[in-house]
């Protein structure tokens, strides 16, 4: 963040775009489904990371901004026939307001307090999704019909319900979000977000409104999940309450410890290595939880500011 | 009364603690350009005074007026901006980011937005370390310093916010004889363009730094006047030492 040279970090990052854009070509169809999935979960992971990683407020309760999305852009589909572009800028906005709204409450509060209140907002949510199941369709859930799933661009059709535009369009959003995220922990902004982190008072003490500048960070967290709940149920046309559990307020948490809590590549690593690690660890056991347990020991010992943290750490400090 | 306006003016400034009168009934004027020190024995309420006119503690009665204004109900960030600053007694930079991105931080909000603000706050940075000697250490953890170097960082960070008033408490605390000569030197280089308020307990930085000293004492002004009177001041060494000086 300080006057640093940006290329190699700009290399870094176009690189690994390309080499998710070149992993299309090769993988087969079961992975290729698997890092579309991927993909589009990291953004929730980037999401989080921006209030975890850069702020430092641990939140439990995000699952309400990833399923403010995924309902904001599900139900308008399903119900009143919404074509894709509307429906996902509706998923984003409902998980800003959201975000904004519970933020004014929420950040009166630190440390544990602040835990333990997200986590009520969110299983407040939840329930309340539950609670409509009329048009939520509770637990069961929706599937979004296949002909609404797709785009018309000029003419030509943009069918998200085609494996390889899927994955396109994973990519396409991931790498947005990705450079939003990079350019934010670049900006002068970001810089007062890791100082509000590392001390708060000091911040204040000169002359930041630290309060309007944590909430601004609330509804970028929240609003980049909601982008990631909304691009879900747009592309794999599912949405269900349990994805508005609060293990999915844990998922996000655990994928950013361990790529490595603010930094920008953390989130997807985080993401991919959980994800391959359960996919591994089944194919081998039924008691996968018990390896997924080991691995997740095994890191926190040797990696305790996740992968990339740790790597930043003792080796390569430009790391963003 | 002086022929200048006064930069900071507090009428009947009060803040209690439960039942402990912190801060009691405290008229106080600055005038611009000086150089103020405040002294008194531990617990005479210098830090909550100067806590009560940054605004880190919000006072139980009385007003402060800064610049002919009164800024007794705004918050803290909102008087930094207007030219108060303040150094902590407690080292409190920030110890994961280098000592350039510290100093950033105080910058960054008035060097202005585009290629413009980014050259600014590049000058801005630079000064801000070479006038405290910093400049070598740039690219240093803030908590990789020595500690007289955090300490001069803190003061770095005081500086770059360009404050109108500047509010040093107890700076020189851990700091060896070489780096008290060189710390006063910078704090008379800060007092040319800005106001000093400065607690300090080593005697000899305050006789050498202040044109005027005031002496608290249980949360009242006890005296208040040119350093030698208050040299002279039997009831001050009462206070201040606990027993009359001999001769």
């Amino acid at each position: 963040m300080t006057d640093r040279a940006f290329a190699p970090t700009l290399a870094l990052h176009l690189g690994v775009i390309a080499v998710l854009a070149v992993l299309q070509f090769v993988l087969p169809d079961y992975h290729h489904g698997l890092l579309a999935r991927i993909m589009v979960l990291a953004i929730f992971a980037m999401g989080y990371n921006l209030l975890f990683g850069y702020v430092g407020l641990l939140s439990l309760g995000h699952a309400m901004f990833f399923s403010a999305g995924l309902y904001g852009a599900g139900l308008p589909v399903f119900h009143l026939g919404w074509g894709v572009p509307a429906a996902f800028a509706a998923g984003i906005a409902a998980g800003g307001l959201l975000a904004l709204l519970v933020g004014v409450l929420v950040l009166r509060t630190t440390g544990v307090a602040f835990m333990i209140v997200t986590m009520m907002f969110a299983q407040a949510f939840y329930l309340a999704i539950l609670y409509f199941a009329p048009w939520t369709k509770g637990s069961e859930g929706f599937v979004l019909p296949q002909a609404a799933r797709a785009i018309d661009i000029a003419g030509a059709r943009w069918d998200l319900t085609s494996p390889s535009m899927r994955y396109w369009t994973a990519l396409l959003l991931f790498s947005a979000v990705l450079a939003l995220t990079l350019y934010v922990a670049r900006s002068p902004y970001g810089r007062v977000l890791v100082a509000i982190r590392e001390n708060e008072e000091r911040t204040r003490m000169l002359g930041y409104d630290t309060f309007a500048t944590k909430l601004l960070a609330v509804v970028l967290s929240g609003a980049i999940c909601a982008a990631s709940g909304a691009a879900y149920v747009l592309i794999f046309g599912y949405a269900g309450s349990t994805l508005a559990s609060i293990q999915y307020s844990i998922l996000p948490l655990l994928w950013v410890l361990l790529g490595g809590a603010a930094t920008t590549l953390g989130p997807l690593l985080g993401t991919v290595f959980m994800y391959y690690v359960i996919d591994v660890a089944s194919g081998y056991t039924t008691a996968w939880l018990l390896i997924v347990g080991i691995v997740l020991i095994l890191l926190v010992l040797f990696f305790p500011r996740g992968v990339l943290g740790t790597i930043r750490e003792r080796w390569v400090p430009w790391l963003p | 009364m002086a022929a200048v306006s006064p930069i900071l003016v507090t009428k009947g400034l009060s803040r209690s603690f439960g039942g402990l009168k912190a801060v009691d009934d405290v008229d106080f004027e600055m005038a611009p350009g000086e150089i103020r020190a405040l002294i008194g024995p531990n617990g005479a309420g210098k830090t909550t005074f100067v806590s009560l006119v940054c605004g880190r503690v919000e006072p139980t009665g009385g007003t402060i007026i800064f610049d002919g204004e009164d800024v007794t109900r705004l918050a803290a960030h909102q008087r930094v901006r207007r030219g108060i600053a303040y150094t902590f007694q407690i080292t409190s930079v920030f110890g994961n980011l280098t000592a350039w991105d510290n100093v950033a931080l105080a910058v960054q909000r008035h060097a202005g937005k585009g290629p413009r603000g980014a050259r600014g706050l590049r000058e801005g940075v630079q000064e801000a370390l070479l006038r405290t000697g910093l400049a070598g250490r740039q690219g240093v953890l803030a908590a990789n310093l020595a500690y007289g170097h955090q300490r001069l960082l803190e003061v770095a960070m005081g500086l770059a916010l360009k404050p109108r008033l500047l509010i040093l408490d107890e700076p020189t605390q851990g700091l060896s004889d070489g780096e008290i000569d060189g710390f006063v030197g910078l704090v008379r280089d800060i007092a040319r363009d800005a106001t000093v308020l400065l607690i300090e307990h080593n005697m000899d930085v305050v006789m050498r730094l202040a044109d005027r000293i005031t002496v608290l004492n249980a949360g009242r002004i006890l005296a208040e006047g040119a350093p030698d009177a208050i040299r002279a001041d039997a009831e001050v060494q009462q206070a201040y030492l606990g027993a009359p000086a001999d001769g």
